[in-house]
């Protein structure tokens, strides 16, 4: 390596490891709800969705987190998004085939999809 | 490395390696599998997080939970409850961090232990993979270089480290922007840059923690410190008995080599840095500027005569500039940052913060980084979680063997080089013993002339001789034969060694002892006079006696004692035979009636 | 020359860019204690001895390092200065087998010197102490660590040898001086030059103690007990009892000798002259065949031994001649011993040397060719000094003596033996005649004179060149050595192991630190020497009468059968032994 231009390069491709270990509050986080109920229901799967999601498009400002059950038994499997700035934005129902508008709209933009929340 | 979900760092200190780590890390590789987790989570092994005490440590991002006194039969438990069904456990989590009533737990960086420190130097130490040059860098690692290579000339570089007001963190404080000036300005062909890694002083492992857990700071500020030079070569003489840290830094070489931050035309400039590892052989003295250089060049590591100066003439007759580990370590982020922004930090003197280690009577004990004025009451019961057990804090001592100790009288004391001068002990490297009532004072000082007896390279009169005889007149003064005569001699021949030993390890081996007389002077007496020792320490003037009141005969101690020095008749009060007890206190502990006491 | 203005002791002086403090005061007639300090050979600051006080120094500075500076301000007798100077010594003392009365350096030793000059009265500190076993493995010399202060002048002394076979083993109160893994000093390659004795302030080194057998042969009416005198004796005997550094004693010694019981008194220049013709006939025979050359002389023992060390592949090279003592203690116990009519198991051979290494070359088994051994005992002047005052002989005032026929007076070459350049200027002297079939123009060789290091010169005899050269001490001589691997061609080398030569051998009476600083104590005794040379009636070896009588009557001539089998010997390769 002989720049500074590729010194800056190896250190963006490794943002996403700086941000996931530094209490930044800037990052959008995701909780996806992983209780028995929304396990059974297919959370695992929404969760490896929506990480190869992320890592398709190189996000580098994504925190993915599992939490115990959420209470919304019946609603499984239920995602937030904590979106800076906005109010919680809660997915139920939620596909693996959904993350991909999920990432692209939700995490990168803010945009609540109104289908997705009810 | 893909973008994982969540990643587990496991800390990889030499501490929770003997603690048992690996086996961790291992477990967590099976676990993982087992559960399906693999792809979706990374573990890494990082430096030391400080908080030694509560090893092995593992912290689990996003949440940042921080699991504490893991062992090998946990890490189920942890990936299947908290890895795969998002439960933190609980009952595994520093017990400060957790939250009632809520899944969340509680920022680190609001515990007692990390709320005042501010980690500089040990920035990445927890944080990043040592053995990855790649998460550095991700860190701002090696943008410091690349400013100083392509903006900067030596001048300013030598400029910002004077404006930083950056001192000598290995214990002499000295200036490091001045000392680099005078090696600028030394003329000769060849120069080194060379890194004092040999952190002798019992019971510090600053540098340790940095070489393991962050080592291309090290290359880095090196390097820099090559280029204000005009140096093309460095050395770093690490202590061989740090193996971990000796094989975590050549990695770390030999993957700046294969990355080009060490070589040729680095960064494409005129500049060319090579780092070479020297290990010492087990000699504190070789801790000692000229004698570590003497231990290079392959001699004796004997301290030599200056002048001539290292800057002027040091490693093979060649300006050079010796720094310690954490002076390098901040290096970096003073060039990033900024000389003011380092000014901002600290007391006016001293500037930025200093690492410590952290041990003896303490409960927190590990590494901490504070800035310079944080008090030792701070320290001590804020950070440092108070006294084990309920006692009562009696000294700390700063400095180690060259050091002297600081009594609760002047616990607020801020600590910074010159305030701790003034009272008669040094900053040091940075080890803080903490001592509590339970310690005899006199026994330290004989403790601490022990190592120096021991490590006293030979080379002068003073040290070779002055220091036994130092540590025969402590021995006497332990084993009850000392008189007040013998405290005014040893008096006499601190100051003897102190004035006339050729190097730092002779001129400070006394402090210890001038220290302990200067606060605790009543100790030494009642040693002599009363043939006590007040704290029970030491063993010739500690006698065990049995209350005949609260004796019930009930022969448990008589039967436990080794030596068969207690006697009597069941249901009648015993009597221990001083003559023959040995005080190991055996009889103490078996006691349930609190009978026996000293 | 640059100057630097300081003040020493509020007085301001001028001195020479590149002194030291030690230097410094010296010039203001202050003598700074020191311990340590060996000038030119151990400057290293270690013993704390010489501290002073340096205005605006944090510290005291060890004055025989500290370089001056200009406006430097220094204090030499401080109440600080004297503290701590008294501090250390009461230490090093504390750290010292306290044996004076019994030790051999009693009234010259550096450490009584400075309990008398600081005034020590008490030794408050006292404590434990290692005792050390002595190591006597060596016939040459003793080491006694029990009496060591550490200073480091012999490590020194064998470094500036470029021998280095001891050092500091283990580390601070523990640190002993002796040589790898323990050895006793007979088991390395010691060449016993005895260097480190010299440079011993105490009596921690000293040579082996070869008096009480002498005295017994004395003693013995039934021995006829011969002795022989070194060149080198003669020119530093005097020092041990008070006569200035380079006076020459020679018929004082003779005298002093002949008091002392033995039967007969020669001079080791009859031996010298002898070696001479021997080496001298070797030279022109490898000279005219061209072959075995260089020629390198063997009357240096320590020089033999480092050379069967360290470069065994010169072996060839050193001429087979034995050394003067050698071929004359030869020559007592074969030729004498007919003339005298004793037999040669009664003589018991006796040779003073300036040389420690000697009492190992008279221990080497091959001499004792004339079926006995060659020299019975080697002793040093040190221990002939000693023998005199024993006996109580007031020296000083000895009537000058001659020293007995059969051999009587020797020539000035065999006198000259005993500094570095002699033994070539002395056959030059008689090669050049012989092959020129005249004189040198000047008798005197000023070429291969003086006290650098490696001195040569190329000579025209007969028309052709002839390539000499001269090192003294070892360091000079491996310089030499390694000019000859290299491809160099020279014809006749000469080697001393000893810097200086024999007059500074190992067995000469001990200067302390404090005069060599300021007197060239080679140059003083090497003129003694050259003096005498001048006053000789004789000053070429070929012209001794007694040497021609010998080749006459018993060898018949240079290089004969019988002359090698008695003058000459061999070489045995020591160079397993490091």
């Amino acid at each position: 390596m002989k720049t500074l231009s590729e010194l800056n390069q190896i250190k963006e491709s490794k943002q996403a490891q700086v941000n996931l270990r530094e209490e930044n509050f800037g990052l959008v986080k995701v909780k996806v709800s992983m209780g028995t109920c929304g396990i059974a229901a297919g959370a695992r799967e929404v969760v490896k969705a929506i990480l190869n999601e992320a890592r398709k498009d190189n996000l580098h400002n994504i925190q993915i987190f599992q939490t115990p059950c959420m209470g919304k038994c019946d609603l499984e499997p239920v995602v937030e998004i904590h979106y800076p700035g906005k109010d919680v934005i809660t997915y139920v129902h939620v596909k693996p085939e959904m993350s991909e508008r999920i990432i692209k709209e939700t995490v990168l933009n803010g945009t609540v999809i109104e289908e997705f929340t009810k | 490395m893909e973008l994982a979900r969540a990643h587990v760092l496991v800390c990889g200190g030499t501490g929770c390696t003997s603690s048992g780590c690996e086996k961790i890390i291992n477990e967590l590789n099976v676990n993982l599998e087992k559960y399906g987790l693999t792809d979706e989570i990374n573990v890494i092994k990082t430096g030391c997080f400080g908080l030694c005490a509560l090893g092995p440590v593992v912290i689990v991002y996003p949440e940042g939970c921080f699991y504490s006194r893991v062992t090998p039969e946990d890490v189920e438990k942890i990936v299947e409850e908290h890895l795969l069904k998002g439960r933190i456990v609980k009952e595994l989590l520093y017990s400060e961090t957790v939250v009632e009533g809520q899944d969340d737990v509680k920022s680190l960086n609001e515990t007692q232990f990390y709320k005042k420190q501010m980690r500089i130097a040990l920035r990445n130490c927890g944080v990043i993979s040592p053995e990855d040059i790649e998460e550095y860098i991700a860190f701002d690692g090696y943008k410091a270089l690349g400013k100083v290579l392509t903006q900067m000339k030596p001048q300013d570089v030598i400029d910002e480290i004077k404006k930083s007001g950056l001192r000598g963190r290995g214990g002499g404080g000295f200036p490091t922007g001045m000392k680099w000036e005078f090696a600028s300005k030394s003329v000769n062909e060849q120069k080194y840059v060379a890194c004092n890694a040999d952190e002798g002083d019992p019971g510090a492992f600053m540098d340790r923690s940095i070489l393991e857990g962050d080592p291309h700071s090290l290359i880095e500020a090196m390097a820099i410190a090559g280029y204000a030079i005009g140096a093309n070569q460095g050395y770093v003489y690490i202590r061989a008995e740090y193996p971990i840290a000796v094989a975590r830094l050549q990695i770390a070489i030999n993957q700046a080599k294969e990355y080009g931050m060490l070589g040729e035309n680095i960064f494409g400039s005129d500049f060319s840095f090579d780092l070479g590892i020297r290990l010492g052989a087990g000699a504190f003295v070789c801790g000692e500027e000229t004698a570590l250089m003497t231990s290079i060049e392959g001699h004796r590591g004997e301290p030599r005569p200056r002048p001539p100066f290292p800057a002027v003439k040091g490693l093979f007759g060649k300006p050079t500039v010796l720094n310690n580990v954490e002076t390098y370590a901040n290096i970096p982020v003073i060039i990033n940052n900024g000389a003011d922004w380092f000014t901002g930090i600290g007391t006016e003197k001293s500037k930025g913060t200093k690492v410590f280690a952290v041990g003896g009577k303490i409960n927190n004990t590990g590494l901490v980084e504070v800035p310079m004025g944080t008090t030792l009451r701070e320290i001590v019961y804020e950070i440092g979680g108070g006294i084990p057990n309920g006692k009562k804090f009696k000294a700390a001592q700063t400095g180690g063997p060259s050091g002297g100790c600081i009594p609760d009288s002047l616990i607020d004391v801020a600590i910074d080089y010159d305030s701790l001068i003034s009272i008669g002990s040094m900053m040091g490297s940075g080890g803080l013993i903490v001592m509590d009532e339970d310690t005899c004072m006199v026994d330290i000082a004989k403790f601490f002339l022990e190592f120096t007896v021991d490590e006293s390279c030979g080379k002068c009169a003073p040290c070779r001789i002055g220091t036994k005889r130092m540590y025969e007149i402590l021995e006497k003064i332990t084993n009850g034969n000392g008189t007040l005569e013998d405290i005014e001699k040893l008096k006499e021949l601190c100051y003897s060694v102190k004035n006339g030993a050729l190097c730092g390890l002779g001129q400070t081996a006394p402090n210890p002892i001038l220290s302990t007389l200067r606060y605790f002077e009543d100790e030494y007496i009642a040693h002599v006079v009363d043939k006590k020792c007040p704290a029970g320490v030491c063993k010739a003037l500690v006698s065990y006696k049995i209350d005949p009141e609260k004796c019930k005969g009930c022969s448990l101690c008589a039967r436990n004692c080794p030596v068969n020095a207690i006697s009597g008749e069941i249901k009648q009060p015993y009597t221990i035979d001083t003559t023959k007890c040995i005080k190991c206190g055996a009889c103490v502990e078996k006691c349930r009636f609190g009978a026996i006491s000293k | 020359m640059e100057m630097i203005n300081i003040k020493i002791n509020d007085k301001p002086v001028s001195v020479p860019k590149g002194y030291t403090i030690l230097d410094a005061a010296r010039e203001v007639g202050i003598h700074i204690p020191t311990l340590c300090y060996l000038k030119d050979i151990n400057e290293i600051g270690a013993c704390r001895m010489c501290l002073v006080e340096i205005k605006g120094a944090r510290a005291l500075q060890a004055a025989c390092v500290y370089p001056v500076s200009e406006g430097l301000e220094i204090y030499t007798n401080s109440p600080q200065v004297r503290a701590a100077r008294k501090a250390t010594l009461e230490l090093i003392l504390s750290n010292h087998e306290r044996k004076c009365l019994t030790c051999i350096r009693n009234r010259n030793c550096e450490l009584q010197n400075l309990c008398e000059e600081l005034g020590i009265e008490d030794i408050p500190y006292d404590g434990e102490n290692i005792h050390y076993e002595l190591d006597t493995s060596s016939p040459s010399l003793v080491r006694d660590n029990n009496k060591c202060v550490l200073c480091r002048r012999c490590i020194a002394a064998c470094k500036n040898q470029t021998i280095s076979v001891i050092d500091c083993i283990e580390r601070g109160f523990n640190t002993h001086i002796g040589s790898h893994f323990e050895k006793p000093i007979n088991d390395v390659s010691c060449i016993y030059c005895g260097q480190c004795i010299v440079s011993c302030p105490v009596g921690a080194l000293y040579e082996k103690n070869d008096i009480p057998q002498v005295m017994e042969a004395i003693d013995n009416s039934e021995k006829h007990v011969v002795v022989q005198t070194a060149p080198a004796v003669r020119a530093a005997l005097g020092e041990e009892f008070g006569l200035p550094i380079g006076t020459p004693v020679t018929g004082k010694m003779v005298a002093a000798l002949r008091r002392l019981g033995f039967d007969k008194v020669f001079d080791t220049d009859t031996g010298a002259d002898l070696t001479i013709m021997e080496e001298g006939t070797e030279f022109i025979e490898r000279f005219t065949a061209q072959k075995n050359l260089p020629l390198i002389t063997s009357c240096s023992p320590g020089w033999v031994k480092f050379c069967e060390h360290n470069y065994p592949e010169f072996l060839n090279n050193l001429s087979s001649c034995k050394s003067p003592m050698e071929m004359f203690g030869a020559v007592i116990k074969s030729y004498y011993a007919d003339k005298a009519g004793i037999n040669k198991d009664d003589i018991y051979s006796v040779a003073i040397m300036p040389c420690t290494s000697k009492k190992f070359e008279s221990s080497r088994e091959e001499m004792n060719s004339s079926g006995s051994r060659d020299i019975d005992a080697s002793l040093t002047t040190r221990e002939l000094a000693r023998m005199i005052k024993q006996a109580g002989i007031d020296f000083v005032n000895l009537p000058d003596e001659e020293f007995d026929q059969p051999f009587g007076e020797a020539t000035g070459a065999g006198v000259i033996f005993g500094t570095t350049g002699g033994v070539m200027e002395a056959a030059i002297r008689t090669v050049y005649e012989i092959l020129e079939g005249k004189p040198l123009d000047n008798i005197n060789v000023e070429a291969v004179r003086g006290l650098d290091g490696v001195k040569e010169a190329t000579l025209k005899i007969a028309g052709k060149d002839v390539k000499i050269a001269v090192a003294h001490g070892i360091k000079n001589a491996r310089e030499v050595l390694e000019k000859v691997k290299a491809g160099e061609k020279y014809d006749f080398i000469e080697i001393m192991a000893c810097p200086g030569g024999c007059i500074n051998g190992g067995g000469q009476p001990i200067v302390d630190a404090r005069t060599k600083a300021t007197v060239d104590v080679k140059a003083l005794r090497a003129k003694a020497l050259y003096t005498e040379d001048e006053r000789a009636t004789l000053r070429k070896s070929h012209e001794n009468p007694n040497i021609d009588l010998l080749y006459k009557d018993f060898f018949e001539k240079p290089g004969s059968h019988k002359a090698h089998k008695l003058l000459h010997t061999h070489y045995t390769d020591r160079s397993n032994i490091k």
